[in-house]
């Protein structure tokens, strides 16, 4: 269903990019890396108006005709973008949801890792198991 | 109960094993090891501890998430008083601080708390760095067991 799936670093270095089978890399990371603007557009203009919802899921950043862009920010800001295949119908946004929220969780627990260095791109072979069963939809 | 005493004793263990264990170290050098280890938990804990939480709006948003949240997850206690002079300085006080409530109340140990507040410094400064705000914390004791902590916000 997703075609990339990447974590973006606090100062905006990738810290983990995986691009389906097939499909063209180059292109994909440029996609992740201009949805960047987007994410700090939505940040910062939450915060200019109060009652707002805060939610850390922003949504769908934007749509090209190949591609949608969905990003998610975490409370430490490190941002999650997953593009999916604009072909694909079927997937709700409850379900975007739903891998960000788990991608946030494979996270976590990477961070939680001590052998990991904060900061570092992420090489973990259990987050690349969890990266692969996210995008295989189970 | 028993996950709280843990979390005691193996504090107790890492200041004692600092200042008195392996490798003798200087006052000021123990407890910079003791802040730096506070500050690699706070770091990793903050990420698994905002998981659920929404988009915080501000700095002092952090600041009462640190006071409440933080606060009773790790010492089971909120802080009892947040003071902030709106430019950068916050200071908790916690009238009973959790590590400094085993301790007798008199004048005999005062000079010896200050060992068991390292950790806990570390660990704001650990928290806030992920949270992305730079600063200084210092702790501060006049009468046991109750401490303050000033967080000095660094900022440019």
């Amino acid at each position: 269903m997703a075609v990339c799936v990447s974590v973006i670093g606090k100062e905006n270095s990738p810290l983990y990019i995986w691009v389906g089978n097939g499909k063209e890399e180059l292109h994909l990371h440029y996609l992740a890396h201009t949805a960047l603007d987007v994410i700090q557009e939505k940040v910062s203009a939450v915060n200019k108006t109060p009652g707002d919802t805060r939610e850390l899921y922003l949504g769908l950043l934007y749509a090209s005709e190949e591609y949608k862009v969905f990003g998610y920010t975490t409370n430490t800001r490190i941002k999650f973008v997953i593009i999916t295949d604009a072909a694909n119908t079927t997937l709700r946004d409850n379900e975007i949801r739903m891998m960000f929220r788990r991608l946030h969780n494979m996270y976590t627990n990477v961070v939680c890792n001590p052998f990991y260095v904060p900061g570092e791109q992420i090489t973990s072979r259990e987050f690349d198991k969890g990266v692969g069963a996210l995008v295989a939809g189970n | 109960m028993a996950e709280e005493a843990m979390f005691d004793f193996i504090h107790m263990e890492a200041v004692s094993y600092v200042f008195q264990g392996g490798e003798k170290l200087a006052e000021d050098e123990a407890v910079s090891k003791l802040e730096h280890m506070g500050f690699a938990t706070g770091y990793r804990l903050v990420e698994r501890l905002t998981r659920e939480s929404g988009r915080y709006k501000d700095e002092l948003d952090i600041m009462k998430y640190i006071c409440k949240d933080l606060w009773v997850t790790v010492y089971k206690k909120q802080i009892d008083n947040l003071r902030t002079n709106h430019q950068g300085v916050y200071v908790l006080h916690d009238n009973r601080f959790r590590f400094l409530s085993h301790m007798a109340t008199g004048k005999q140990y005062l000079q010896y708390a200050p060992r068991y507040l390292a950790f806990t410094c570390g660990l704001v400064r650990g928290c806030l760095a992920n949270l992305g705000v730079t600063c200084v914390v210092t702790a501060e004791v006049t009468q046991l067991p109750a401490c303050k902590f000033q967080i000095q916000v660094q900022r440019g």
